[in-house]
């Protein structure tokens, strides 16, 4: 436009050109490749192992490539109770006898199956009946408990050192990591093994309770949990997608043990299974020790993908969410799964949009219009494996509306239709993608999930790097492209919270410029 | 950036087995234990390779300002923070909020020479930040670049740190941004328990319990902002931790040419504050549109240069830490009355911590859960800690130790946190150590002296319909009114 204009994009792509030169020294696949060993075992599990002799400490991730899309129907939330269930130790760990505690169990699920088929006849239970074998059940419960030493496997993990011991579910995976020092490496090679080789369901109701409160957290009690559950239903109709992670109430109260260990024995096996340790570990003494533990599980075929397809949307859905809550608005578009060839341009979308001061959202919304606290686009929800949503959200100012930050969330996807973006932008998006991986790269934690997770996902970890080139190839065209394809009317589905009259209100929720 | 609202939309999608973080790991002695045989106990364990990790290196200058080099060759980044004395807890009541501004505006309001929206752009485009902050004792402000671009990336930290301009269009950009937090600060139920909780321990008065209001936040001025720079921003009052790809000589080099020369500015005064913990009973906020209760029982905490801390820490781990501590084995895992409960005493550096259990459990079982954490800690005089579990924390804590030390930035960050508070620089040295001396009368002595449960307040924010009984069959209770007092009718 001007000259001060074109001098500024002269030097923004010399600053680039010199960045990619200081990332190459050492950040780059080939030092990867030379500190990082893949190894698939005979029975299909995948080790990874890249040694970062930082400390002597390591980190893990073990990546199951099963999340609640595979819970089966009737059982949503089965995927996240099986991971609670991974604490609860193994036939050695966590029982005080094993025989005794293993006959224990199974009369607690003959009478947990006969007091639920009592609970959901069709035409009502017989109260008496449904009181004596509930009694039963909370007996039979009672006697295996006899058996448990409580938390023994947490225990063991805490006792030795370790730090950030958790687990997570989502809808396409379930994860399990923690860091131990070095010198417990085989130790945690034996224990994260032998909790999928003889894993033992005990506690297992009163677990569920433990998740159901879960549920009432993070979903039940929250205004912002309450919409996105709302708001996921009616975006997928066919697609397990559409289904909340933590599962439904009724569901929650319905599952048994047994179908924790059939969802277990279906999908935690090794082919389905990928292990990253990252830390001060050398591959040639680390490696045999893993393939002595994981080569320990059975051979099994790899599971079957959910086969249906989300059928594409050919009308605006919306979700109106009347709540005790200050207003959010959300909108979510379909995109094609993460191995689609546009998945760097969505990245790349999301950057620009939502990625600091700089970011469009945040420039049109907070700072220029001055209508949301924070606005910002990103992409995977609510997962990523399967065909998804790319979303945008924004939080409105008190005094401004839902509409209004929707209108302006629209006005900037317009801009992303009709106009190319600028050189600048260009390569800031470049730039801060490839810098975002370098600041990734120093946390033993961190890259084992990423490298685990790329090798799960595409059989290679080396994509973890090469997503950051795809970023580098895309094109102003491929911006354009993708949001004519993706972010019109048809496929979108919003999601409001609209203050609830004389909810927050009592609560004085009327800011400044309320009834501007 | 910093962001007001809650912009972790995307971390709603997963579900974890634990809730946050726990005060530490744990350990308890159960009844019975595995036999001696079980295959794992036979995993040899060879001794942890020496590791003596490099020190940063302290410099100081004529003009009091503190200066830490931590090399660190792993990345070519090049990171720094300047933590500088006075936060939210100096700034006047009837501004509360001023400090929150501050760390806001001082880095989008921009230098005398650049707006923050063209500081946007330089920075951006070499995915460098230099952010500003805000805490409660004090401000900060730092950088972080990839190493080539240093120079350029300094340049723009110390015209920020000496130069700001704090234009006023950023300040209604952050009020706004702060009116809508206020609006907002009911919808959430953590939110407001941990809000009203410490309200409770420390007083509501107290400036590490006070909330912004919409007239606090209202009357804040640039000139406000321009007075707090002035007062707080100088040499003595910093100490600058710098981290990363360089030689530590060069960087003293050219940090010394950037500082060397900035005059020293008066000391500050060590204030005082007043700590009025509320009356024991219980405390409630109704909440209509909740299934679960949130319970926080809280006291004052104490100070971590407490003799008594090593001990108090053994106690945490034990009783209300991780995945075998008493509270989770008993209210989580054999009464399944929670997702999420813990506690223990809580200590700060600077200033007393916090004393709290907290617990979430469904309406219909908030007396019971109540209950249950008060029968465990009756329980702790009956069965007091015992050796087993001691040696257990002990085990955790120290054989974890080697996480305080396994990144340079780690070090760095505890010897700056050690050096702004007045502890001694070999105050972690020393860790190890006073928790190995920890016995069991030891943690026995400072349950009883601390932790007393006719002394707690108890905050309920629930579904009172719900409850399976009134929460008043436990004891007196107080309705806390947390209405939020609506903005000075249009001053303006």
């Amino acid at each position: 436009m001007n000259r001060r204009c074109s001098f500024r994009s002269f030097l923004t792509t010399l600053i680039a050109a010199l960045l990619v030169t200081a990332l190459a020294a050492a950040q780059d696949l080939a030092s990867f490749e030379k500190r990082i060993t893949v190894k698939t075992l005979p029975n299909g599990l995948t080790l990874i192992v890249c040694e970062r002799p930082e400390a002597p400490v390591f980190s893990f991730f073990t990546h199951v490539d099963a999340g609640s899309a595979q819970d089966p129907l009737g059982a949503t939330g089965l995927a996240h109770m099986f991971e609670h269930m991974a604490f609860k130790g193994t036939d050695t760990i966590g029982t005080t006898n094993y025989p005794a505690e293993k006959a224990a169990l199974a009369k607690v699920e003959t009478a947990y199956t006969a007091y639920r088929s009592e609970r959901d006849r069709a035409l009502g239970p017989d109260p008496a009946r449904l009181a004596e074998l509930e009694k039963a059940w909370q007996d039979a419960i009672k006697d295996a408990d006899q058996y448990v030493v409580s938390n023994e496997f947490g225990k063991i993990v805490e006792q030795n050192g370790g730090e950030d011991m958790n687990a997570f579910t989502n809808y396409d995976e379930t994860g399990y990591h923690y860091s131990l020092p070095v010198n417990r490496l085989e130790l945690w090679a034996y224990l994260e093994s032998e909790r999928f080789l003889h894993p033992v369901l005990r506690e297992f109701y009163k677990e569920r309770n433990v998740v159901i409160e879960e549920r009432r957290l993070r979903t039940d009690s929250r205004p912002v949990g309450r919409l996105i559950e709302q708001f996921t239903e009616e975006a997928f109709a066919a697609h397990p997608y559409h289904r909340p992670t933590v599962g439904w109430m009724a569901d929650l109260n319905s599952f048994s043990a047994t179908d924790a260990k059939q969802f277990f024995d279906e999908y935690y096996v090794p082919s389905n299974m990928t292990v990253g340790v990252v830390g001060d570990v050398k591959a040639s003494d680390a490696m045999p020790v893993l393939e002595k533990y994981f080569g320990r599980l059975p051979k099994e075929p790899k599971p079957e993908e959910p086969t249906t397809t989300e059928p594409p949307q050919n009308s605006e859905r919306e979700v109106i969410l009347k709540d005790r809550s200050q207003p959010l608005y959300l909108e979510g578009y379909h995109r094609p799964d993460y191995r689609s060839k546009d998945d760097a341009v969505y990245d790349a979308i999301s950057d620009l949009m939502s990625e600091g001061r700089t970011s469009r959202l945040y420039r049109a919304l907070v700072r220029d219009k001055k209508i949301a606290a924070f606005s910002a686009g990103f992409t995977g929800l609510p997962g990523s494996k399967y065909p998804h949503l790319f979303a945008f959200y924004a939080f409105p100012l008190p005094g401004h509306t839902t509409k209004e930050v929707g209108d302006a969330i629209h006005v900037e996807i317009e801009r992303l239709k009709k106009e190319d973006i600028s050189d600048d932008e260009l390569q800031m998006i470049h730039t801060r993608i490839k810098a975002g991986l370098v600041r990734g790269l120093a946390d033993n934690q961190g890259l084992a999930i990423q490298l685990a997770t790329a090798q799960a996902r595409y059989g290679d970890w080396r994509e973890l790097f090469r997503s950051v080139d795809r970023v580098d190839k895309v094109t102003k065209a491929d911006i354009r492209r993708v949001a004519n394809q993706t972010f019109v009317e048809n496929n979108r589905t919003v999601g409001i919270i609209e203050t609830a009259a004389g909810g927050a209100a009592k609560q004085g929720e009327a800011g400044p410029g309320g009834g501007q | 950036m910093k962001t007001r609202a809650t912009n972790g939309l995307a971390l709603l999608f997963s579900v974890v087995v634990l809730s946050a973080a726990v005060v530490g790991q744990a350990a308890k002695t159960t009844p019975q234990t595995t036999a001696p045989t079980a295959p794992w106990k036979k995993i040899p364990i060879p001794a942890l390779p020496a590791f003596h990790p490099e020190q940063p290196r302290r410099i100081q200058l004529a003009n009091g300002m503190v200066i830490f080099l931590q090399e660190d060759h792993e990345l070519p980044l090049i990171t720094g923070t300047a933590r500088i004395r006075g936060g939210a807890v100096s700034e006047p009541a009837q501004k509360a909020g001023l400090a929150d501004l501050f760390g806001e505006v001082w880095r989008t309001g921009g230098t005398k020479s650049q707006t923050g929206d063209q500081l946007d752009d330089y920075l951006e485009v070499r995915a460098a930040k230099v952010e500003t902050e805000d805490g409660p004792d004090s401000t900060s402000i730092s950088w972080s670049c990839l190493k080539g671009d240093q120079d350029d990336v300094f340049r723009v930290f110390v015209d920020l740190l000496m130069n700001p301009e704090f234009r006023a269009d950023k300040l209604e950009i952050a009020q706004q941004g702060a009116f809508d937090s206020i609006s907002r600060r009911n919808d959430s139920v953590g939110g407001i328990a941990a809000r009203e909780s410490a309200r409770l321990a420390y007083g509501p008065d107290n400036p590490y319990a006070r909330i912004e209001e919409y007239a606090t936040v209202g009357a804040v001025t640039r000139q406000d902002l321009v007075d707090w720079h002035q007062k707080y921003v100088h040499p003595n009052n910093v100490i600058l931790g710098v981290t990363g790809d360089f030689d530590s000589a060069a960087m003293e080099a050219k940090l010394r040419a950037a500082f060397e020369s900035w005059p020293k500015g008066p000391a500050g005064a060590k204030e005082n504050f007043t700590y009025a913990t509320a009356k024991p009973g219980y405390y409630l906020v109704p909440k209509d549109d909740v299934n679960q209760s949130t319970i926080h029982m809280v006291a004052l905490g104490t100070t971590r240069d407490n003799p008594d801390f090593y001990a108090i820490n053994v106690f945490n781990e034990a009783f209300g830490g991780g995945f075998s501590a008493r509270l989770f084995n008993d209210i989580r895992t054999k009464r399944g009355l929670a997702y999420g409960v813990r506690g223990g005493i809580g200590a700060n550096f600077g200033h007393p911590g916090i004393l709290q259990f907290q617990v979430g459990t469904k309406s219909q079982s908030t007396v019971e859960a109540i209950r249950a954490v008060d029968e465990d800690i009756a329980d702790l005089s009956v069965h007091p800690v015992t050796e087993a579990e001691v040696k257990h924390a002990q085990d955790a804590i120290l054989n974890a130790f080697v996480f305080r030390l396994d990144s340079p930035e780690k070090i760095l960050g505890e010897r700056m946190t050690y050096e702004f508070y007045g502890y001694p620089a070999d105050w972690l040295d020393k860790y190890p150590a006073e928790i190995g001396k920890v016995t069991a009368a030891d943690v026995k002595r400072v349950a009883a002296k601390y932790l007393h449960r006719d002394q707690l307040a108890v905050l309920v924010v629930g579904n009172t319909k719900e409850f399976d009984k009134p929460l008043s069959t436990l004891g007196a209770v107080k309705e806390l009114d947390i209405t939020i007092p609506p903005p000075p009718t249009a001053a303006k």
